[in-house]
């Protein structure tokens, strides 16, 4: 069409055993490691039985992980198609929760489709970043530096979030705002944007303050000072030092954490999955832990440095770095540098929601890494 | 081409520094884990062991108290009980309420509760319920997680197997107050229960022992997952009464619920064998905590069940003090045994006149006869010629007025009058006229049961100055232990053939024409001694005195006090005794035959006294005791 892409390299057709071969496996390697450490440690806080925990999360991660591989195997192109249309049919969906969905804990709306739970806003978060790769795919660079075109990547990212956080969901709509301001970034926005738009978030906390909801405020009081009420709101974050500080250099060992397995530590399955990971394997382990997020992560930013289209650069850095954030809040929460928000440590913490998120995820990169040479037109 | 250089370019750049953040905000992690995990790794450490780690302190096994034979009057029994802490409970009337659709709690549980909970502090338990079946404890400890603050425990609680027996000695036991917190943490332990009276008081550090401790792993909830160590607690002391439990219950079930005093001493060693005080209260009602009702019951009953009548009841000694003033007359030479004071019913002093009990008088005494038959009318003419300060004197000699540490708590001094004493109190000076009411035992003198009991045994072992006991050994062996040796009492000075009349009145006093011959005791040749007392309680005026008014036509409370004193075999004493019914109208007629029942008990435990008894027995078949009523008072 335009932009010279009209004479596309020659396509090189790869039957499907090329792909899997092409597939980085040493990646692979390492996701099915951070999930082994996951079973690991629910086998751990299931005071050493694979039931009722263990056993589940591994066939999840099978099943999960097949998906993965499918979607990895699909051409960028059909990826690049969808982008709206799932941006749309997520949107459609967080509508949806508001009327027909069922409240769980910590205010998560999710839409019992027999088989499985669905969050709609966990969908948002992949789409929300293919929608937006796809919208900047088809600006110049002169184009993106425009704020007349910031206008449809901020309703893109308001209108979900604005969603969120009615659910109340605080916590996942911050990440989603994360999520699509570092694409906005990567994508080429104007910089000032960003430097102003930080200066106005500080501008509006004593106003957002006001619009929190008590568990919030408490949940932000409480974090800047966990010890005024320990047997309260400050608990779980004390006891989670705790157990974090007594792991020590090497950890108690494998099935020997105290506060996890005499039930001191709160939600030790879920969100504090990686204090009693800490506790029994120490700095040591917590450090190699977050050593593998960092290493895949990589993985997403070199995959999108070499990728020659506009699309999958964006898809591949702006899924890597929503994972990013995944990690960094869930571990900064349980070691009492963020606020307890309720974000789970994907693959390792139980439940299917943040594994699909974070394999959907993984699959999209690897489906931009298969494609990294495929010029893809504006507007295909 | 150019225009995505350009995108890629930018998107190199920015890519390159969202990177570094991320690089940043990995290295914040990583410092915060090295900071809690190596830095601060002792602390954390430190508060994870303590979250692990409770300290539970074991009770230890509280003495048990025994009699001189070894004979269990106070020990503990397994009880499965549940415990209220207010301070883990939310909301106390609702774990109550759900306790209850449990167990049964009555209104009354749960009124005790709640005031139990108002008077201390919120972390210290409350017992909500004792003594439950093993299917009811197993119930509590299965809905535990949903009793926030209900503790269900199996210990050890206090048991009294002959309930009132012998409470007034031993006491009871409760959990301690704020008052009695002494800085020995087993007192803060849920359902430690200390001495509150007796036996159980005073020698409480004895029978208390030292706690154990226990090292438990606990989960977050409190609940037990295991036992690291133990270091078991030190049993308490066990105590030895003196007091023969056979005797003591034999003599509670002679008083019913009759309001009297009775105590049985050994005459050489001061060992008490028996110390009845009725009615009594049962000490293992107290384990629970009485309720308010039945507390204010127990303190408004006229007859005083708390009172401890044989050394808290204090009373004029009537005609049983007659034998001191008759012996302080000999000595101080007023008169001679064979003089002879006629009595006509009735003695003038000055303007005044003071009756003599028989109207109609007894005619010549002399001094066995005045005693025999309890002649006033002699008795105030040799305590006229005594004077109030030898008498005084004499009656201290007698143990009158004199405490004698007996560590059950609640000793009276009684009261010995002088003129000194009565100047100080009311400021008036002696009359002349009152020293002849003391000389009859009555006025302002007053004694305690167990004070008559040690006068007699001082007259029956021939003036030795023997102090009554009531604890006879402490510790594990204690029913080893030889009893004390009679010996290095100081004795009285006065001469053996004075006792010698003064014993042959007492003797006469259950012989022909005695006050009390018709409680005589005579088995196998042994024999009792005694003398009868009554003790006004009210003025006997002239309308009474002229319409002949009979005791058992007053209400209760205005009759006279009876006494009887007694020792045994007459010939030989071995036990002196002390008998006090609480308005029981006549010496003669209510504390006599009461005695003689007693000392005949006695007699037939005593060790050296048994065997002649039971050939008595198999010769006589079943003894048969005359009825004990009588018309002749004193």
């Amino acid at each position: 069409m335009s932009e010279g892409y009209l004479f596309a390299p020659r396509k090189v057709k790869r039957s499907l055993p090329q792909k899997l071969l092409d597939l980085n496996w040493l990646v692979i390697a390492v996701l099915i490691l951070i999930a082994g450490v996951g079973v690991a440690m629910l086998y751990s806080v299931g005071g050493g039985h694979f039931d009722p925990w263990a056993r589940q999360q591994a066939i999840r991660f099978g099943a999960l992980f097949l998906l993965m591989i499918a979607i990895a195997l699909v051409d960028l192109r059909f990826w690049f198609q969808l982008a709206y249309p799932a941006f749309f049919g997520a949107l459609a969906l967080l509508i949806a929760v508001e009327f027909i969905g069922v409240v769980g804990m910590g205010g998560q709306r999710w839409l019992d489709l027999g088989f499985m739970r669905l969050q709609p806003s966990e969908i948002m978060k992949i789409a929300l970043v293919m929608a937006m790769a796809r919208y900047y795919h088809g600006l110049n660079a002169t184009q993106s530096g425009q704020y007349v075109r910031l206008i449809p990547p901020f309703l893109m990212v308001l209108l979900p979030m604005a969603l969120i956080v009615r659910q109340p969901d605080l916590g996942t709509a911050l990440m989603l705002a994360a999520g699509g301001m570092a694409v906005l970034f990567l994508a080429g926005a104007p910089k000032w944007l960003f430097l102003g738009g930080v200066l106005a978030a500080a501008a509006a906390v004593p106003v957002a303050w006001g619009f929190l909801h008590d568990y919030q405020q408490q949940r932000i009081l409480t974090f800047v000072n966990p010890e005024s009420d320990p047997l309260g709101a400050g608990y779980q974050i004390m006891q989670s030092k705790i157990a974090l500080g007594s792991g020590g250099l090497t950890g108690k060992g494998f099935l020997m954490g105290t506060q996890s397995h005499l039930n001191f530590l709160p939600e030790m399955k879920t969100d504090f999955i990686f204090t009693a990971l800490a506790e029994e394997f120490g700095l040591v382990g917590g450090m190699g832990v977050i050593a593998l997020y960092l290493f895949i992560l990589a993985y997403g930013f070199y995959v999108a440095a070499t990728c020659r289209n506009q699309f999958g650069r964006l898809l591949a850095s702006g899924l890597s770095l929503t994972m990013f954030l995944y990690v960094f809040i869930n571990v900064g929460m349980v070691m009492g540098i963020l606020p307890v928000v309720g974000v789970p440590l994907p693959m390792i913490s139980y439940g299917g929601s943040a594994m699909l998120t974070m394999l959907t995820a993984f699959g999209l990169i690897f489906s931009v890494s298969l494609n990294r040479k495929l010029v893809i037109p504006k507007g295909l | 081409m150019a225009s995505d250089t350009s995108r890629f370019k930018t998107f190199s750049r920015r890519a390159a520094l969202l990177a570094g953040a991320q690089g940043l905000l990995t290295a914040v992690l990583a410092g915060r884990l090295y900071y809690l995990g190596v830095v601060e790794a002792d602390q954390y450490e430190m508060l994870a062991e303590e979250n692990r780690i409770s300290i539970r302190m074991l009770a230890p096994h509280r003495g048990d108290i025994v009699d001189r034979f070894g004979e269990t009057i106070a020990s503990n029994r397994q009880d499965y009980r549940v415990f209220l802490i207010p301070e883990q409970s939310l909301d106390v009337r609702l774990s109550l309420q759900r306790l209850g659709q449990i167990i049964h709690l009555t209104e009354r549980d749960l009124r005790r509760v709640e005031t139990q909970i108002a008077r201390q502090r919120k972390f210290l338990p409350v017992t909500v319920a004792q003594g439950l079946s093993w299917e009811d404890f197993a119930k509590i400890n299965v809905s535990a997680p949903d009793l926030a603050g209900i503790q269900p425990d199996s210990g050890l609680s206090r048991w009294y197997p002959d309930g009132p027996v012998a409470s007034q000695i031993v006491g009871y036991v409760g959990s301690a107050s704020e008052e009695e917190m002494d800085g020995d943490p087993l007192l803060t332990l849920p359902g430690f229960k200390i001495g509150k009276r007796g036996v159980e008081r005073s020698y409480d550090r004895i029978l208390r022992g030292r706690a154990g401790s226990s090292r438990v792993e606990v989960n977050a909830y409190g609940r037990t997952i295991r036992e690291l160590g133990r270091t078991e607690g030190i049993p308490g002391d066990q105590v030895a009464l003196t007091i023969d439990m056979g005797l003591q219950r034999a003599i509670a079930k002679r008083l019913g619920e009759e309001a009297a005093g009775v105590v049985v001493m050994d005459i050489d060693t001061g060992d008490i064998y028996a110390h009845v005080s009725t009615p009594s209260y049962d000490p293992n009602s107290f384990n629970l905590g009485i309720s308010r009702e039945n507390w204010a019951a127990l303190l408004r009953d006229p007859r005083k069940p708390l009172v401890d009548k044989c050394i808290s009841g204090q009373y004029p000694p009537g005609s049983v003090f007659k034998m001191v003033v008759a012996l302080a007359a000999l000595h101080h030479k007023i008169i001679t045994p064979e003089k002879t004071i006629y009595c006509n019913g009735r003695h003038r002093l000055g303007d005044n006149v003071w009756h003599c009990w028989r109207r109609e008088g007894h005619g010549a005494m002399n001094m066995e006869d005045a005693l025999a038959r309890s002649c006033d009318v002699y008795f105030y003419t040799i305590a006229h010629e005594l004077g109030i300060e030898r008498l005084a004197q004499w009656a201290q000699n007698f143990g009158l007025g004199q405490v004698f540490d007996l560590e059950v708590g609640g000793e009276s001094s009684g009261l010995v009058p002088t003129p000194g004493w009565k100047i100080a109190t009311t400021g008036e000076p002696w009359m002349g006229g009152e020293t002849l009411n003391v000389g009859i035992g009555q006025g302002a003198l007053l004694a305690t049961p167990v004070q008559l009991a040690v006068m007699t045994a001082r007259l029956a072992n021939g003036g030795y100055m023997v102090r009554p006991r009531l604890v006879r050994a402490i510790g594990p062996d204690a029913r080893a232990l030889p009893a004390a040796p009679n010996g290095g009492w100081p004795k009285l000075d006065f001469a053996g053939d004075h006792l010698a009349v003064v014993r042959r009145g007492m003797e006469k006093v259950l012989e022909y024409r005695g006050t009390a011959y018709r409680s005589r005791l005579s088995w196998n040749g042994m024999t009792m001694a005694g003398k009868t007392g009554t003790a006004q309680v009210r003025r006997i005026t002239r309308e009474m005195r002229d319409n002949n008014v009979k005791q058992e036509d007053l209400p209760w409370q205005a009759r006279h006090h009876a006494w009887f004193v007694a020792y045994a075999p007459a010939d030989k004493p071995r036990y002196a005794c002390c008998v006090l019914i609480e308005h029981g109208g006549g010496g003669a007629s209510a504390a006599a035959p009461v005695a003689r029942d007693v000392m005949a008990q006695a007699l037939e435990r005593d060790p050296a006294g048994r065997p002649a008894l039971d050939q008595m027995r198999r010769a006589l078949g079943a003894a048969q005791m005359p009825p004990g009523s009588s018309f002749v008072d004193d």
